[in-house]
């Protein structure tokens, strides 16, 4: 006989309904035209506030900006990080042990703070207000995930798997690309979205370095939450989840918990 | 065609093959054979390129290829821990020697089959090695090494982890694969059971050193160090006071022509004989191992002594017997001094003088 875990059961439901509340109440809200209380669903449905968004150049170009942003950031930061991620994982040079701490010490700092200091030797370089300035700073985000991700999966790999592949006579090149990157992909997937993710939802840096010139998703967001239309502000946030679960699906592929978990030293 | 030169290698000021040489001839398989830790992986990684030598040389087909990294040399090795590619499939794991080599798409499925099917894995073509049983995987490993036709097969403890039944089995189809396709081949092993069922020649290694080389038959009968001795089958050991050419073993004092001191005697179980003159043991345990019975024995002075005899010679429990021994090693300083064949008792030797 099955023993049905009811306490198990309460904590999943409750747990989903915390997750998935909040999301399933902004996404009404974005498709809501009225929707009053007492009502439970709202009482009048369109796309008039999705028209009235795109209708708006400033709406618009806060969009294409973020997603050229992030992309940007995140990929040449994984372009960055994850050789050398693989580089503390099979390399031993001196201070390494200090370096890769280095990266999550810099975590520990309040972030704005950080790019208060950033944004004044920007100054003087020219970068505030300038895009370049803003991929640059929002790599920063970037930088904890992809290499302590990568570093713990390039380290899960047993060697002699490359070891194998070398002594068939692959180059090291080949090795890297044929053998290692395939075998930490679901790792190097599960960083990439999560710092995607946060890169696309970072509002500091983007303030700070940004203004007034370079105005990103989430800093509309807050500009338009502070005008008290709900509407307005479910259909941004929607906005912002559709590329975000994008990746997500397109990687899921790849990704497992299991990936991630790794990532962490599970 | 292989040949291992003075090869000497130190781990942050741990020898860990200190100046080991040999030499394979085509076609034959050698074992590296020794406990845990004695420099035979080590030696087998120095002969594949994957670790580098301090100093000494390896050569094979009288090309010197010391300082040729793995994947220029004509090596392949098959990994303890199979080492397959799990995102790849069966057919890719075995295609990747010729893929790297840049062979036509064709060829290396034709290679790939023919090899697939020489180890009998046609049918796994498209598996995943995740759904692969252990010998299987390492019967993949093996084929993936065959494909690219080395000219020296490696083989890194490869069926160590696989239960012993699977192990025998793979022993015998990897013998007769070896043989047929005449690979030279190194297989390194810590079961000296395994080493003297495959191998032609076998390198008896202990503490990085090699202690000696020769057919399994050879080390068994005639070991040359008291290293050898104690790790190829198994022997009755005791050490003793030689003088005057005599020396006490087990109570009985042996005929002995050797130069005074203490000296080691080895005699292997299957080598005592019951005799009236013999060392006086009671039966302390009988073990029916079926086709021989190993008799434990408590001698006069205490010791332990191994006996096996046929089943049908097997003593009762509690019996008391007198052994000699008809083959005895006598080691000093780990060396060996001498191998008496039917050594006399002193007495009895006095009594026909």
């Amino acid at each position: 006989m099955k023993r049905t875990p009811f306490g198990g059961l309460i904590l999943l439901v409750s747990m989903g309904l915390a997750m998935l509340g909040p999301i399933v109440t902004v996404i009404l809200w974005a498709f809501a035209v009225k929707w009053r209380y007492p009502h439970l669903l709202p009482t009048e449905w369109g796309l008039k506030y999705w028209f009235a968004m795109f209708g708006r150049e400033t709406v618009i170009t806060p969009i294409l900006t973020s997603l050229a942003l992030t992309s940007i950031a995140t990929t040449t930061a994984a372009l960055i990080c994850w050789p050398a991620a693989y580089a503390f994982a099979r390399l031993k040079f001196p201070g390494r042990q200090l370096l890769l701490f280095s990266f999550i010490a810099a975590q520990a700092v309040p972030k704005f703070a950080l790019f208060v200091s950033i944004a004044v030797i920007f100054l003087k370089l020219g970068l505030v207000g300038n895009f370049w300035g803003v991929v640059v700073v929002q790599m920063l985000s970037a930088v904890l995930f992809m290499i302590w991700i990568p570093t713990a999966a390039f380290r899960g790999i047993p060697p002699a798997l490359e070891e194998a592949a070398f002594d068939l006579g692959a180059s090291r090149l080949r090795v890297f690309v044929l053998i290692t990157l395939p075998q930490a992909m679901p790792a190097l997937a599960a960083s990439y979205v999560l710092a995607f993710v946060s890169i696309l939802f970072e509002v500091d840096s983007a303030l700070l370095i940004g203004a007034p010139t370079i105005t990103t998703m989430p800093l509309l967001l807050m500009s338009l939450s502070a005008q008290i239309i709900v509407q307005e502000a479910a259909v941004l946030c929607v906005l912002i989840w559709v590329p975000c679960a994008v990746l997500l699906l397109l990687s899921r592929r790849f990704m497992t918990a299991r990936g991630i978990a790794q990532g962490f030293g599970a | 065609m292989l040949q291992i030169d003075s090869i000497t290698k130190t781990y942050q000021g741990t020898p860990a093959v200190r100046d080991a040489s040999f030499r394979v001839a085509r076609g034959e398989l050698v074992c590296l054979l020794g406990p845990s830790g004695c420099g035979k992986s080590t030696l087998l990684r120095i002969i594949s390129g994957l670790t580098a030598c301090d100093s000494g040389t390896v050569s094979i087909e009288g090309v010197d290829m010391t300082a040729t990294q793995a994947n220029r040399r004509p090596t392949a090795m098959v990994f303890q821990s199979h080492a397959l590619w799990s995102h790849m499939n069966v057919a890719q794991n075995v295609g990747f020697g010729l893929r790297v080599r840049g062979l036509p798409k064709a060829e290396i499925a034709a290679k790939t089959a023919a090899v697939l099917d020489l180890v009998g894995l046609s049918a796994f073509a498209k598996r995943l090695p995740a759904e692969l049983s252990g010998g299987q995987a390492q019967r993949v490993a093996l084929a993936r090494c065959l494909v690219v036709e080395p000219k020296v097969l490696l083989m890194d403890e490869p069926f160590s982890a696989l239960d012993a039944h699977l192990r025998k089995g793979l022993r015998e189809e990897l013998k007769a694969l070896q043989g047929r396709l005449d690979l030279t081949t190194i297989f390194v092993t810590h079961d000296q059971e395994e080493a003297m069922e495959l191998a032609d020649r076998i390198v008896v290694m202990q503490g990085g050193r090699v202690e000696q080389v020769g057919p399994p038959g050879a080390l068994y009968q005639n070991p040359s160090t008291l290293g050898v001795a104690q790790f190829i089958g198994a022997m009755n050991t005791c050490t003793s006071n030689l003088r005057h050419s005599a020396v006490d073993w087990y109570g009985v004092t042996l005929r002995m022509p050797l130069p005074d001191g203490e000296v080691a005697l080895l005699c292997r179980p299957e080598d005592l004989s019951i005799d009236p003159n013999g060392a006086a043991a009671r039966v302390a345990r009988v073990i029916d191992l079926g086709p021989v019975t190993k008799v434990n024995l408590i001698t006069e002075t205490g010791d332990l002594l191994t006996w096996t005899c046929p089943r049908d010679q097997a003593p009762d429990l509690g019996r008391v017997m007198t052994l000699l021994p008809r083959r005895l090693h006598a080691f000093r300083g780990g060396a060996l001094m001498g191998l008496m064949e039917a050594p006399l008792p002193a007495q009895a030797q006095g009594a026909t003088a």
